[in-house]
């Protein structure tokens, strides 16, 4: 949701930011979303629980599931969300500073509401992970291995990875199919690919080329360029099973 | 008997919020508890469940819930876990379960291609005649989030297919089971506990 709630909402506080995001959320459920995701990347320390009455009022209304990313660093943060009424929290940067909190979520609260979150990018020695992609001035290759760190956060508990290959983020000329098929040649858990979708014929070759579970969009139906019946249409079309 | 339409079973999961928020939207008043009394005063009542069996059960025996459950007769809605609360056994942690459903809960297995848990949409397949499944079609799918599955058995009302097939919908007396959760499913999800509501 980073185009629909990030940029324009610095502040969930902001009623009318609120406002925008169930009205957003509202249309995606009567479009037929699968499923929502909804990236706080404005959760700081402080305020951070006031600010997450937002998740209670998106609960309140959909009857899909959604999970909530953002400032989830602790079993007391992700209990918070859950009680409020998200299917699953995700977490990214947490977990890389401190790999031991997926064990402790996934003991908690049992793997199918742990997503890991892991923003990659090809290099010359495979994929990476970058930090800070939230802020382009600062977004940095760690160095480390996408693929290790894919293992390592299954080893844990992680009941479902999303992969946001960030060299294809945002540039709309579909997913990074090379990444996401070595990902899934070492994720045993449902793999949802994110970064890249343009066109329709971008999630019909992640599915069917890189066997992820779940394909996940943010611009290109936030900008009202495709909508998610005419996506389940191309796709149903082509033989793929989808809900209708 | 309690004036509230339901009374939710206080299972120990987190996330009992969303299954308020699908009643509340049908009109439903409900209530949660893990009192005995209440919950034997209920008109119906709603087992959730989220997490591992044996942690589960191991509430309800602390709370001294097990015998007020096995004796309710009252209609009952188990949901995911506390679907497979119902059954006699639980492969997951080798537990003893509330055994109002004779059969075994097995663990899924992990495929190329399927991986496990298995979360997604699936359709059911209706398959015997069950009031929670008026108005629920072939078509109709609903949300799973399960690394257990409940066997087809005489109390399957409905399966769905995980590589294996498996009980969806289970209805055997008052106790009833769904292993999908029909508060994250949507229209089709509302109209199962709509028709709960209607029991």
């Amino acid at each position: 949701m980073r185009d629909g709630v990030v940029v324009k909402g610095v502040r969930f506080r902001d009623h009318r930011v609120v406002g925008d995001i169930l009205e957003l959320a509202q249309r995606y459920r009567d479009t037929g979303a699968d499923e929502l995701v909804f990236y706080d990347i404005t959760a700081s320390p402080s305020g951070r629980t006031l600010a997450r009455d937002w998740i209670a009022r998106i609960a309140a209304v959909l009857d899909i599931p959604f999970c909530v990313a953002g400032g989830i660093r602790s079993v007391a943060d992700a209990e918070a969300a859950l009680n409020a009424g998200a299917e699953k929290i995700s977490v990214n940067t947490p977990a890389l500073q401190r790999p031991e909190l997926i064990d402790e979520l996934a003991r908690r609260f049992g793997s199918q509401c742990v997503v890991v979150g892991i923003d990659s990018q090809a290099s010359t020695q495979g994929p990476h992970i970058w930090l800070n992609t939230g802020d382009p001035g600062h977004s940095r290759d760690s160095g480390r291995d996408t693929l290790e760190w894919v293992s390592e956060v299954q080893r844990r508990g992680a009941g479902e990875i999303v992969l946001n290959c960030m060299n294809v983020d945002g540039v709309r000329q579909g997913y990074d199919l090379p990444q996401l098929q070595a990902v899934r040649a070492v994720c045993q858990v449902p793999l949802i690919a994110s970064g890249g979708a343009g066109a329709p014929e971008h999630f019909a070759a992640v599915f069917n080329e890189a066997q992820v579970d779940g394909a996940l969009a943010a611009s290109i139906f936030h900008s009202g360029e495709l909508t998610i019946p005419d996506l389940k249409g191309y796709l149903s079309a082509r033989g793929m099973e989808v809900r209708p | 008997m309690n004036p509230v339409d339901v009374v939710i079973v206080d299972s120990g999961g987190a996330n009992l919020a969303s299954l308020r928020y699908a009643l509340d939207r049908l009109g439903a008043r409900s209530e949660i508890s893990s009192d005995a009394g209440v919950i034997r005063a209920a008109k119906r009542v709603l087992l959730p469940g989220v997490g591992a069996a044996h942690d589960a059960m191991a509430r309800l025996e602390r709370l001294q819930l097990v015998d007020c459950l096995r004796s309710l007769q009252q209609p009952l809605l188990g949901i995911c876990l506390g679907m497979q609360l119902l059954y006699s056994h639980s492969a997951e942690g080798a537990t003893d379960c509330l055994g109002v459903i004779a059969g075994n809960v097995q663990q899924l297995h992990a495929a190329p291609g399927r991986p496990v848990p298995h979360m997604g949409w699936n359709n059911c397949c209706p398959s015997g005649a069950d009031a929670l499944l008026q108005g629920v079609g072939a078509s109709d799918y609903f949300y799973f989030v399960h690394s257990y599955a409940a066997p087809l058995t005489d109390a399957t009302t409905a399966l769905t297919e995980y590589g294996e097939s498996f009980s969806a919908v289970v209805s055997q007396r008052n106790f009833h089971g769904v292993q999908f959760h029909p508060e994250r499913s949507s229209a089709a999800g509302a109209r199962v506990l709509a028709n709960f509501l209607a029991l």
